[in-house]
């Protein structure tokens, strides 16, 4: 079989050669980035004092959802959420005082992903029909009215966002693809490929210009996208497995991911590595949702195992665990101004902390 | 007795069980089934059922783990037992588990999973004390990917009920699934039945304490695959990656076709050059990581903990905010008190003072510093970047006009509101206006927004309309800042 190769294709472009040549280049970049990890965060952080008083606990539970709940979202009024679920439901919540303001049935059930705009006033979702919806919020009328198909993937959607406007929207798939949709439209803006699997989770960069956002997915990496040119600028590697959630540092520095290897891990843009891993030998459940506290030293991770584990990224130890959920906490989010945290789970319900 | 297909129970079973709390109920291989997914590898679960055998073996070692006994109790024997209560001693012991909450929260977990269970409940769980618990056989552990169907149930349901036995009496909720399969098999039933038969025809030939074990590690693995009402179901798989399991399992097959082909040699040409490409394109991808100039760790480090230090004070999970978390007191004030323009506290104008970012994020900051720009005759540069950020969040429709729009307002010869820009960025944007879309113009907003930081943004802070405006903000709220410096010692405290 080589001698039919070397016959097609210059020796020089073998594939052999070129695996050789990726090899080789991988292992020298390898000794580079460790020539600059001169000493770990923990070791750095050692500074610090020790966070042992965490009194984090259960302030609202939202009862409504008769079905898994897959996802949920704050409104940037800091008080409603939207949360979809495996019945085909979609509900609006005050949050705070816990009532239902909307409850929309979906074409199908198995929404997977769901977000509110920035303005508040429109909501998206997608799942396993493959599309990305939205609905344009308001209290007269039937929200099913007014609802619009805005984007098809070839697969489920698994997770979407808005970027800073009501009028796109970004959407990552099971198709290995994300894409920036025109909402007015429909038009596909930009689509980025590179993912050699489905992806799990995108998250917007929190910088200013908001021109690049970051995907994790089931080939285990972590790509760092241009919106501008669809091109993936860094891409980061270290899981053992799926990763299901990323999440960027509030400085914008840094990115958070959660895996179903059973750690979360801190990737640094500015290193270009990873730099820090969440994990205990006692954890053995793979991470659905990751998310910061607003000064960046907290880190709550949802786990398959019913838990909140609330990780110090700094010193990397866990700080405690927030036990309530009766089933898998499948999303989880920290409220815009940082008062709250949210969670939704397979048992049915989300459950707001503080 | 559930059993597997012969030829897939070779590929699949786990050796034999040593314990005498497993006693070999894998032997049997009589009638019945069950399907089970072929790629045990593909499970997303997998990897947490790898896990967990990991910790059940070691819980079951013979000299390091739970001690498993039989318990006289009058005038019966209670074979291979251990209790709540010494499990959870020995994981707080053996495993690295903080506390006893932590310990029983993982203990119920492996229940739920089937690999441990109590002796005569259907509810998996753990409790801290005398109630006894069994091991499950590794032939039922759920790693065995089995997908037991419902005529499966059916038999084993009715198998139960041909057993004179207390202990093997039906619960209600299996009774009612019961009459719903003999309902939905009403043409299989009589097959069932002799299924059924058959199978506790060879239950009866077994040793009373042997059979003892054996049912209630059935009962148990029913109990996993179809749990009482209001237990979790934990075979249930994420249906995104069952989703991508269903794919992989297509593509696997592809592959496989693939494979064959190679071996005859006939690779074709196609899939050749894409993957001469991919490796190319992996190696230019490599190269350009080497270009890239990174930060060493101890510095991003650094950068961390200022960044933290730095927002500490707005962190609401370490110091309570100005007014009473929304959340914990029921009083909407905090997210009322930030609509209004007045009273603004010294911890918010503070912040104005961390970036331009945060600055321009508070209305109110941001029209302090239009004010200001106002006042230093140089509001172009703002409304400029603002310009550029509002055509990005327009409908595709609109942006070509607003493309010609920002060019005319701000860069084009006779422009209104004309800004300065350096020349590389100036010809580029001009580049940009044959086709203009939502980036045109980023190449000089980026340039102006650095302009903005290094002067504008920079002077403002130093102004004494800053410092007024944040003094002023000191006084107001000087009462209620002492207040939470307060509780914020006071927690501190409690911390060290």
């Amino acid at each position: 079989m080589s001698r039919d190769v070397s016959v097609k294709i210059s020796p020089v472009e073998t594939i052999e050669s070129l695996t050789k040549e990726a090899e080789h280049l991988k292992i020298k970049l390898e000794d580079e980035r460790q020539k600059l990890n001169d000493v770990t965060l923990a070791a750095v952080a050692d500074r610090l004092e020790i966070i042992n008083y965490m009194n984090v606990k259960p302030r609202r539970t939202l009862k409504g959802h008769q079905a898994k709940v897959l996802c949920s979202d704050w409104s940037p009024d800091k008080r409603h959420i939207v949360s979809s679920s495996q019945d085909g439901k979609m509900i609006i919540w005050d949050a705070f005082t816990t009532n239902k303001e909307h409850a929309v049935t979906m074409p199908t059930t198995w929404v997977m992903a769901c977000a509110y705009a920035p303005s508040g006033n429109l909501v998206a979702c997608g799942g396993l029909d493959n599309k990305v919806t939205v609905y344009p919020l308001s209290l007269d009328e039937d929200v099913t009215l007014k609802k619009k198909t805005v984007g098809t993937h070839t697969s489920y959607t698994s997770c979407c966002t808005f970027p800073n406007s009501d009028q796109q929207i970004l959407t990552g798939s099971g198709d290995s693809t994300c894409a920036l949709w025109d909402v007015e439209s429909g038009q596909l803006l930009q689509s980025f490929h590179g993912h050699a699997a489905d992806v799990m989770a995108i998250d917007l960069a929190p910088s200013e210009i908001g021109n690049t956002f970051v995907s994790g997915s089931c080939d285990k990496m972590v790509y760092l996208w241009d919106m501008r040119t669809g091109q993936c600028v860094q891409s980061f590697e270290g899981h053992e497995s799926d990763v299901n959630s990323v999440k960027f540092h509030p400085s914008g520095d840094a990115i958070a991911t959660g895996s179903d290897d059973a750690t979360c891990r801190l990737f640094d843009l500015r290193a270009d590595r990873e730099v820090a891993v969440y994990n205990k030998e006692s954890i053995i459940f793979g991470i659905n949702a990751v998310d910061f506290s607003v000064s960046g030293r907290l880190l709550f991770a949802g786990y398959n195992d019913y838990t909140v584990n609330v990780w110090d990224t700094l010193k990397c130890v866990r700080v405690c665990l927030l036990y309530g959920h009766e089933n898998r906490v499948s999303c989880l989010q920290v409220s815009p101004d940082g008062t709250a945290l949210s969670s939704g789970s397979w048992d049915c319900t989300l459950r707001v902390w503080a | 007795m559930v059993t597997m297909n012969s030829d897939k129970a070779q590929a699949k079973r786990k050796p034999e069980p040593s314990n005498e709390g497993c006693a070999g109920s894998s032997t049997d291989n009589t009638m019945g089934a069950p399907h089970q997914l072929s790629t045990s590898e593909e499970s997303p679960n997998h990897l947490l059922y790898k896990k967990m055998e990991k910790i059940v073996e070691k819980m079951q070692d013979e000299t390091i783990g739970v001690p498993v006994r039989t318990v006289k109790s009058f005038i019966s024997k209670i074979p291979s037992v251990f209790t709540g209560s010494d499990l959870i001693m020995w994981m707080l012991k053996n495993l690295d588990i903080e506390d006893q909450v932590e310990a029983l929260h993982m203990a119920h977990l492996m229940a739920a999973h089937g690999y441990i269970f109590p002796i005569d409940d259907h509810i998996l769980t753990l409790k801290n004390d005398n109630t006894f618990y069994r091991f499950q056989t590794p032939y039922f552990w759920p790693s065995n990917c089995w997908e037991p169907e419902n005529t499966d149930y059916a038999v084993y349901l009715c198998k139960r009920t041909m057993q004179n036995k207390t202990r093997l009496e039906l619960a209600d909720y299996e009774a009612e699934n019961l009459a719903r399969l003999q309902k939905m098999f009403s043409r299989k039933w009589e097959f069932i039945f002799m299924q059924a038969e058959a199978q506790s025809k060879v239950d009866k030939k077994r040793d009373k304490l042997e059979r003892k074990v054996l049912d209630s590690q059935e009962r148990a693995f029913w109990d996993v695959h179809r749990p009482m009402p209001g237990c979790v179901n934990t075979t249930e798989i994420d249906i995104k990656k069952a989703c991508r399991m269903n794919k992989t399992l297509r593509h696997n097959k592809n592959l496989q076709i693939g494979a064959s082909s190679c071996m005859s040699s006939s690779v074709s040409d196609t899939t050749y050059k894409t993957s001469i490409e991919f490796y190319k394109e992996q190696i230019n991808n490599l190269k350009s990581r080497f270009e890239r100039t990174n930060t060493k760790v101890s510095k991003v480090a650094d950068a961390y903990i200022t960044y933290y230090e730095q927002y500490l004070e707005y962190d609401c999970f370490f110091v309570s905010p100005e007014y009473p978390n929304p959340w914990i007191s029921d009083s909407p004030e905090l997210w009322e008190q930030e609509k209004q323009a007045k009273d603004i506290s010294a911890r918010r104008v503070k912040r104005w003072a961390f970036s331009l970012k945060e600055l321009l994020q508070d209305p109110i900051g941001h029209d302090q510093f239009v004010k200001f720009l106002d006042k230093e005759f140089s509001g172009e540069n703002l409304k400029f970047w603002e310009a550029v950020q509002q055509l990005k969040a327009l409908p595709q429709s609109e942006v070509q006009s607003k493309v010609s729009d920002i060019w005319n307002e701000f860069l084009a010869p006779d422009a209104s509101c004309p800004i300065n820009v350096d020349s590389h960025s100036y010809e580029a944007t001009k580049k940009n206006m044959g086709n203009g879309d939502r980036w045109s113009f980023d190449t000089a907003a980026a340039h102006v927004y650095q302009l903005m930081k290094s002067d504008s943004y920079s002077r403002y802070l130093r102004s004494e309309m800053y410092k007024e405006y944040l003094n002023v903000s000191k006084k107001k709220t000087s009462v209620k800042g002492i207040r939470s410096i307060v509780s914020f010692s006071a927690r501190k405290e409690t911390i060290t």
